[in-house]
């Protein structure tokens, strides 16, 4: 399988929300995958060349420099033709999901997204993805020879460290269409890392309160941990922490080593944003909160009590 | 203006899904099924750009059996004009759903397309970026905010990163996201209006098209289930067992 890895950038500088692809195509297509990074003046690519792949292609373009999917399939797509890629691969972000099914429709290529596993039976292949809100697992077969895919992050982890691969810089196709035009950007950022890619990551629920309280609770606490910061979909709604903190099904979905949550009840839709992580703290007053169930360690107590002796206690002793 | 939405029937958000009993699909005895409520939230923002003059018909199509009809129905009890059912009983991967829409879409020449940036059954995010590569479309996935003026859309979008804006001439096709707006409850007189509005059934070859699924759902099973640990009594048991016996801090 020949694999192209659609780096994710901002246009301006490469993410490491790459390296999962990068560590997916280490494990199915070692010898034969190339990464395509997209924008216009880009800053970070090195951070792309020591994981064995066996190009590093960098495509700079005025009119690339800020991240819109009608400007960037194009590119990709030409790429994907140009090497024969039999998969085009990206993390499932929402830079990927954005790009990659346009890629798709311009290729007109079946597509899975997000998946966990992948291998290969009778010349087809078989992934495994989470549906219904990851609620159950689907076990979806593909027929022909191309497919586009979208991996799951946690999945798939880090890339061992490789060979060197050369950098190339390659040409923009000279059709890029310019309708979309992109305006601003608000929020990101603040200091902490990155949700997604966070070890530790910290959430709050509704009780909460406001965005003051928030902050000095759980940002105190993920502070204290160095982590990052979480929320339900209940406290992005009422307005208490920004949208882009919200994990759960229509937020983000994660898997650090330690996820802490506070006063967030444990829907099914919040479960399906972190499930997966190594170990689960919960702090909640309902001891019948549904997120014990899935704790590895709970705490029933009023978290303006706890979380701040918690964070004391942290920060004190180092960690 | 014209504005096309796309709205698909799945099981109802809060229904209890579980797999059936060969592993295949999931148990369909007796579910509850909708309007996928991305499709919903579409839906919503439709016709309050009608509502606002912005927009002068607004056209529900599904796809799917003839049950797809109560969908239909439902959004025509919402405030859509007129609906269209593309009735097939295969199952269909996004690629195929997209060429399909994109031959209703040309049939149609509406503006705007609006649909849910994914259905809540098989969460795969595809067929609204995918249409408008098809149609060689501009396209903004993840709504939180349409503004539509002087023949362009400025969308803000829900990234990872924040809340981004973009804007694009019309037509285009927007996908939305939760927080576009909060969908309004069906009322009695909509549903009795919604009696006599017109709904039209074609099937796929009416329109042209053959579809070719080339990805299938085989197996279905429940994620490997997460145990309970342990209560502790305050965070200094609680400090000295993430560090002694989870090793995480």
């Amino acid at each position: 399988m020949k694999v192209l890895i659609v780096a994710e950038t901002d246009g301006g500088r490469v993410s490491e929300k790459t390296l999962p692809a990068i560590a997916f195509a280490q494990q199915k297509s070692p010898e034969t995958f190339t990464i395509l990074a997209i924008g216009d003046n880009l800053q970070g690519v090195e951070m792309l060349t020591g994981y064995g792949a066996q190009a590093v292609l960098t495509v700079n373009h005025p009119a690339l420099a800020k991240p819109l999917a009608e400007r960037y399939a194009p590119v990709v797509a030409h790429y994907a033709q140009q090497l024969g890629a039999d998969a085009i691969v990206a993390t499932t972000t929402t830079f990927s999901r954005d790009l990659l099914a346009r890629v798709a429709g311009l290729l007109d290529a079946p597509m899975l997204s997000d998946i966990t596993a992948l291998e290969s039976a009778n010349g087809k292949l078989v992934a495994k993805r989470p549906i219904y809100s990851a609620n159950l697992i689907g076990t979806f077969e593909v027929e022909g020879s191309h497919v586009v895919m979208t991996v799951r992050g946690p999945a798939w982890g880090k890339p061992e460290p490789k060979g060197a691969s050369p950098v190339q810089n390659a040409e923009a196709p000279a059709d890029i269409p310019t309708r979309s035009e992109w305006l601003s950007l608000q929020g990101g950022g603040g200091g902490r890392p990155d949700l997604t890619q966070a070890r530790v990551v910290v959430s709050g629920g509704r009780p909460l309160k406001d965005p003051e309280t928030f902050e000095k609770y759980i940002g105190g606490l993920a502070d204290a941990l160095g982590g990052a910061v979480g929320a339900t979909r209940a406290a992005v709604d009422s307005g208490i922490a920004p949208n882009e903190l919200q994990v759960g099904q229509t937020g983000k979905t994660v898997a650090p080593e330690l996820y802490i949550a506070v006063a967030v009840s444990g829907s099914v839709q919040h479960l399906a944003g972190m499930k997966d992580s190594k170990v689960i703290v919960a702090i909640n007053t309902d001891p019948e909160a549904p997120i014990f169930q899935v704790a590895d360690y709970g705490l029933v107590a009023d978290l303006y009590q706890v979380v701040p002796e918690l964070t004391e206690l942290l920060k004190n002793s180092g960690s | 203006m014209k504005i096309l939405v796309s709205v698909k029937r799945v099981p109802d958000p809060y229904a209890k899904i579980s797999p059936n009993a060969t592993g295949t699909d999931i148990n369909r005895d007796g579910l509850q099924m909708a309007v996928n409520p991305f499709d919903e939230i579409a839906l919503e923002e439709a016709i309050r750009l009608k509502e606002a003059g912005k927009a002068t018909e607004v056209v529900a199509v599904s796809i799917g059996g003839a049950e797809s009809q109560e969908q239909l129905r439902t959004a025509l009890a919402m405030g859509a004009d007129r609906a269209i059912l593309v009735q097939t009983d295969e199952t269909l991967d996004a690629p195929s759903v997209a060429k399909i829409l994109a031959a209703v879409y040309r049939r149609e020449q509406p503006h705007l397309m609006l649909m849910g940036k994914q259905a809540i059954d098989m969460d795969e995010n595809q067929v609204g970026q995918m249409l408008a590569a098809i149609l060689d479309l501009p396209q903004a996935t993840f709504a939180s905010k349409i503004t539509i003026e002087n023949g362009s859309a400025t969308v803000e979008r829900e990234t990872d990163n924040g809340i981004e804006t973009i804007r694009m001439p019309l037509p285009a096709i927007i996908t939305a996201d939760l927080r576009l707006n909060e969908p309004r409850y069906v009322a009695l007189t909509g549903i009795v209006r919604a009696r006599s509005k017109p709904l039209e059934t074609i099937t796929p070859a009416d329109l042209g098209v053959q579809t070719r699924t080339r990805v299938r759902l085989t197996q279905v099973e429940a994620p490997p289930a997460r145990k309970a640990g342990k209560r502790v009594s305050d965070v200094h048991e609680l400090v000295r067992l993430l560090r002694e016996e989870a090793r995480v801090i």
